[in-house]
């Protein structure tokens, strides 16, 4: 179990290969080696998400050098590029790819910021969460006693609200109570603690079984006898260990965050219609549905499933590979 | 057994209080109650007065209690935005957001049992590949994208059914319900749809996971070797053997689903529970969204408790275990 | 408890009742729901149209928006110029079945200016009232007043014996933490009664079979039903779910016109769609305000490109606005009806010289569910500000989340819709709009600008009952409005309702208020 996790960890970068840290030198030899790599190649739809992904992600972040327009800049929308079709109809116009919106906002440079947006907040919350989750779990699950209850007493009552719900209040709550000024700066932000609150508990619970366990080993208590800080050495045993249903559940968990954000959007209670996140474009585009400017709302959704897919379908191998039972 | 039960349900008491106090913190630090309450006309005076009047001059404690008292007893006040007990307006409600909820359920259910044995048995035919990856099409399509899509394709692309609403309502005492009239059907058919889609993937994939589990034991390949008809073992005492967490996790589910219905709801303007949170949430209405928080959790920690003390009966070892079955999120 | 028992009345109710079986009954789907269903605890134009199909006035508007006797059949001013007596009509019912008399005149006066009432403002110059007899009724006003009668069209009469009966005298108090009993309870003397109401679902109202007057309709009732989303409201249009929309989204036009199920009836709407400024010290974000100079309005007025919002955002339906009211509205003319030619140049050199920083930062609040295309055109416009240097904030939220920040100045820059409903006369705006704010004038001056002047005119026209010289005066000050560019008007806002092919008549009012006690069905009733 152990040396699979650790050969888990090395894969790490590649299932992100764009959003993650470059891997160290060194690492890409024995990765190449792994049992993970080899059930990559073996996997056309992996191998074909992890492309897409990396796609996905590479235009999103580049998008500032990109794209046509800066959509968030309001001088730069001109009303009289309103309503522009995408370029293979006979009234597209360069270099409206997509087209453009009621406003003028070229529906490319929309999602591709959009895009970026959306990845940001689903990364930095499934971050966030699992930064909350593992040091909560550690502590808990190391600590144990009342430092124990009370966490994971926390954690029973988040999880005894639904996921949607908490986001909602969070995000509609934080939204309402600030200025506008700073709402449209906060709005991120929000929404990142928002989603990232409910999520963190799951990681939370694994850790903290894996610690409990290792607690009574007796390495622990003789570091603990001899003064040692006990903890390091257990968070080099139990990291390892947890490493691997932890990764699954991180990716499936991003893909789960990237939705959510859009989900909060599109009901109008997370990014501001002048930052649009890909949700954001949606609900704005579907008062379009029946106007015949299609283009306002499907494309934006297309790419939202499209990021989510990938995602999706590389958390899916991942935790098919990682399950020994099914190999 | 007995002892558990009382834990398990002091547990769940005690994390309705925690929630309870969620609920009253949004009551407490979300703006000011009397100056959404009073007309702006009102005095500082009158303004005092009022605030002297709701109580919120009192200790945090006392007003903590007060709102627990009142919110066992089903008081949570007056809507702001529609002038009328809370309670009421939710309890009118319900019945829409319960119906949808249960037919995407069977719903789930039947689609989603039969595919999840087909794809176990079939593992590794195309058509298992194929539905493996509709699959995980489903769980990628945001709902209310599959509502906007649903609603293009059949509401006005072919005119076959409705897109909002609930058609007509027959009412049984105070329960109104849609399923009694041919409109009523029609207009439950597209949102119950787009609400399954997610639970349909979900029951798929964790009945392939457990057939796959269940083909591989001794007592299938016996029940083969002893003659009894492939078909048979699979969907008879394969499948039997699968039921079980495909009900909890649909029991546990329903709690997710009237919580993720309020998107569905506001998709087809469904007149439900949820659609009312996201008028509230959008409206500031604090009794409502407070309601609603209780009211959701409170279906949501009743089920899991429920879900915990069936699996100690069934299975004693489960009794001293203090992990719970643990709820996904959805 | 008081919801237990409502819900057994409920209840109750529900088993009598069924699926209807009647014929022509006309679903509305509207753009949202009314607020209320007591039409003086919401002081909203929407609602106070909806209600009218179950409360009435003692006169009403016509077919061509004249009045017209309605609870009262006549009228006269005394002697003493301030004094009017109503003679009411004989034989009227309550849907209750108690009968009206002018006790019922009297107490719902009583209660529409009390002054926790919202929409005390709609009848400004009430004092008093004495009961003659129980037809006869004397009200007495401030001062000679020309525009009674125009008011007493959208003050709802009520029952005496039912208020009283049910606590519900004065306008509902959420502050009292009661229901108010008026809120989802009716009765009226109208040509519908409300058989049930769920909100933001559904409210079902029946034919009053015992209407005073001969009904101009065939309906055996209508359903009000708020579908929010456009697209959705166009589908339900399309596929016959709805007979009727008063909120048809422009952009969808094409659309519904291309159906041929659908009719689309378009015209202009008497409402003026304007910006507003702050007139105080500061901004919202502390910083010095700039507004209260009429140059920096001037630029901003210049900034926006009317041509192409009315292009654009409008699709060409509305009609580009120099005036603060509407042609057909009196006091109107045609010389305050210019518009500014579009110029960002000249509007950022004359915030240079009234010393406006680049990328000053200020609140512009919009409703989301307020006007046309609000939230487009908002946008539009914070987008061409941006162009001159400005950095606008948008916040746009829904009306029962805004109107608090406005009207406790806690806003900067805000978009008002004013159609001069219920008057139909720009004494209107002049009064609850630009006059100063004191008492029951300038209630919507939520800037909190005074130029005595016109507060003078104002004054002056109020009391003046000769139509010639009061619609001067109007004029008059209409033009200070206009000279001092107090507020900005961007245009009439395009109107636009839709009917399927079972609808056989709707007439369209310039005011956008449906009138469905002159609709007519295909059903055979």
């Amino acid at each position: 179990m152990a040396d699979r996790s650790e050969r888990m960890a090395q894969a790490q970068p590649l299932t992100h290969a764009a959003a993650v840290l470059p891997p160290e030198p060194g690492l890409w030899a024995r990765m190449r080696d792994s049992d993970l790599w080899h059930s990559f190649r073996g996997h056309p739809s992996a191998i074909f998400a992890a492309a897409l992904l990396a796609v996905l992600t590479l235009t999103a972040i580049l998008a500032p050098w990109i794209t046509a327009q800066d959509p968030y800049d309001l001088a730069a929308l001109q009303l009289i590029n309103s309503e522009i079709p995408p370029i293979w109809n006979p009234a597209g116009q360069w270099p409206y790819l997509l087209g453009t919106d009621v406003q003028g906002r070229d529906i490319l440079s929309a999602i591709l910021y959009g895009s970026r947006i959306s990845l940001v907040i689903g990364f930095a919350s499934v971050i966030l969460a699992l930064a909350v989750g593992l040091s909560l779990g550690l502590i808990a699950g190391y600590f144990g006693g009342w430092v124990d209850n009370v966490i994971m007493r926390v954690g029973d009552v988040l999880l005894s609200m639904p996921f949607i719900l908490i986001a909602i209040l969070i995000s509609a709550m934080a939204g309402a109570a600030l200025p506008p000024g700073l709402r449209d700066v906060l709005a991120a932000p929000i929404l990142i603690v928002a989603i990232a609150v409910p999520s963190w508990v799951q990681y939370a619970r694994t850790v903290r079984a894996s610690a409990m366990v290792e607690r009574k080993k007796e390495y622990v208590q003789a570091a603990r006898l001899i003064r040692v800080k006990s903890w390091r050495v257990m968070l080099h045993h139990i990291l390892p260990n947890t490493l691997t249903p932890i990764m699954v559940a991180a990716t499936l968990n991003f893909g789960l965050a990237i939705l959510s954000e859009a989900t909060l959007s599109f009901l109008g209670v997370g990014m501001p219609p002048d930052q649009p996140s890909l949700g954001t474009l949606i609900r704005i585009g579907n008062q379009y549905l029946f106007s015949g400017l299609w283009w306002i709302v499907v494309f934006p959704a297309v790419q939202l499933c499209l990021i989510v897919l990938s995602v999706n379908m590389i958390g899916d191998w991942l935790r098919d590979a990682l399950n020994p039972k099914l190999q | 057994m007995l002892a558990f039960l009382v834990k398990r349900t002091a547990n769940a008491v005690f994390v309705m209080l925690a929630v309870a106090f969620l609920a009253f913190l949004i009551f407490r630090s979300f703006g000011d109650p009397v100056e959404m309450m009073v007309n702006e006309q009102a005095t500082q005076a009158e303004r005092a007065e009022l605030r002297e009047r709701l109580g919120l001059n009192d200790g945090f404690l006392t007003q903590y209690v007060r709102f627990v008292t009142n919110a066992v007893q089903g008081d949570f006040g007056i809507s702001y935005r529609n002038q009328q007990d809370v309670m009421v307006l939710i309890g009118e409600r319900f019945p829409a957001t319960l119906e949808l909820v249960l037919v995407a359920t069977v719903i789930s259910l039947v689609v989603g049992i039969p595919l999840g044995v087909i794809t176990a048995i079939h593992r590794d035919s195309r058509l298992a590949g194929m539905l493996q990856l509709g699959s995980i099409v489903g769980v990628s399509l945001p709902s209310f994208v599959v509502g906007i899509l649903l609603i293009l394709a059949f509401s006005v692309t072919l005119g076959w059914l409705p897109a909002f609403g609930r058609g007509e309502t027959v009412d049984i005492g105070w329960w109104s319900t849609g399923l009694l009239t041919p409109s009523g059907r029609a207009a439950l058919v597209l949102p119950a749809i787009s609400l399954a889609t997610f639970q349909i993937t979900l029951v798929m994939r964790l009945v392939r996971a457990e057939m796959l589990e269940t083909l591989r034991t001794d007592y299938v390949k016996f029940a083969r070797a002893r003659g009894v008809p492939r078909g048979r073992v699979h969907w008879v005492h394969a499948l039997r053997n699968c039921l079980m967490p495909v009900i909890t996790l649909t029991g546990m589910q329903i709690g997710n689903l009237i919580a993720f219905a309020l998107v569905t709801e506001t998709v087809f303007q469904w007149p439900g529970m949820g659609l009312l949170f996201i008028q509230a949430v959008t409206f500031v209405d604090i009794p409502v969204m407070a309601a609603y928080l209780l009211l959701v959790s409170f279906i949501f920690v009743t089920l899991n408790t429920m879900v915990d003390v069936t699996y100690a009966w069934v299975d004693p070892r489960l009794r001293d275990d203090t992990a719970e079955v643990g709820g996904t999120n959805g | 408890m008081t919801h237990r028992t409502l819900l057994l009345a409920t209840a109750a109710a529900g088993i009598l009742s069924g699926p209807a079986v009647a014929q022509n009954v006309l679903d509305w789907g509207a753009n949202r729901d009314i607020g209320s269903l007591d039409p003086y605890s919401y002081g909203d134009s929407f609602t106070i149209n909806v209600l009218n199909h179950v409360y009435e006035g003692l006169v009403r508007y016509n077919r061509d928006l004249e009045i017209e006797p309605a609870l009262a059949t006549s009228w006269e001013i005394l002697d003493d110029q301030i004094t009017w007596r109503f003679t009411l009509r004989e034989g009227v019912t309550f849907h209750n079945g108690n009968p009206f008399t002018a006790e019922d005149v009297q107490a719902s006066l009583e209660r529409v200016s009390h002054e926790t009432s919202p929409l005390k403002g709609n009848l400004p110059a009430y004092v008093s009232s004495e009961v003659v007899d129980d037809l006869t009724i004397d009200i007495t006003l401030n001062g000679t007043y020309p525009l009674l009668l125009n008011d007493l069209t959208n003050i709802h009469i009520f029952d005496k014996e039912w208020l009283v009966e049910n606590g519900a005298e004065l306008p509902t108090d959420i502050g009292a933490g009661v229901e108010g009993f008026a809120t989802y309870n009716a009765n009226g003397t109208g040509p519908f009664i409300v058989e049930s109401r769920q909100p933001d679902a559904q409210t079902v109202f029946t034919v009053n079979p015992e209407w005073w007057d001969e009904p101009a309709h065939n309906l055996d009732g209508f359903v009000l039903r708020p579908v929010g989303s456009p697209a959705t409201r166009v589908a339900a249009l399309l596929s016959g779910e709805i007979d009727f929309t008063n909120d048809a989204p422009v952009q969808d036009l094409p659309r519904l016109e291309a159906a041929p199920n659908v009719e689309v009836l378009e015209g202009v709407d008497l409402r003026t769609v304007m910006i507003g400024f702050p007139f105080r010290e500061t901004l919202v974000s502390g910083e010095p305000n700039p507004f209260a100079t009429k140059e920096v309005r001037e630029a901003l007025y210049k900034a926006i490109d009317l041509e192409l919002l009315h292009e654009r955002v409008m699709r060409g339906k509305s009609r580009i606005a120099g005036a603060t009211v509407a042609p057909p509205i009196p006091g109107y003319s045609e010389d305050l009806d210019t518009i500014p030619a579009y110029d960002p140049e000249g509007a950022r050199a004359l915030l240079d010289e009234a010393g406006v920083p680049e990328g000053l930062e200020f609140e512009f609040n919009c409703l989301s569910d307020g006007l046309v295309n609000e939230e487009q055109f908002c946008q539009a416009i914070a987008s061409m500000w941006s162009r001159i240097g400005l950095s606008p904030q948008l916040d746009v939220a829904p009306r029962a989340v805004q109107t608090p920040k406005r009207t406790n100045g806690n806003t900067d820059i805000y978009t008002l819709g004013w159609a001069t409903l219920p008057m139909l006369d720009s004494y209107s705006p002049l009064l609850q709009i630009f006059h100063s704010k004191e008492g029951n004038s300038g209630v919507f001056n939520w800037g909190g600008w005074s130029y005595p002047e016109l507060d003078a005119l104002v004054q002056e026209a109020g009391q003046e009952l000769d139509v010639e010289t009061r619609l001067d005066l109007q004029n008059q000050a209409l033009r200070i409005v206009k000279d001092e560019y107090i507020m900005l008007p961007l245009h009439q806002q395009p109107m636009a309702w839709a009917v399927t092919d079972s609808v056989t008549e709707m007439p369209l009012f310039p005011d956008n208020k449906p009138r469905l006690w002159f609709a007519r069905m295909n059903g055979d009733s």
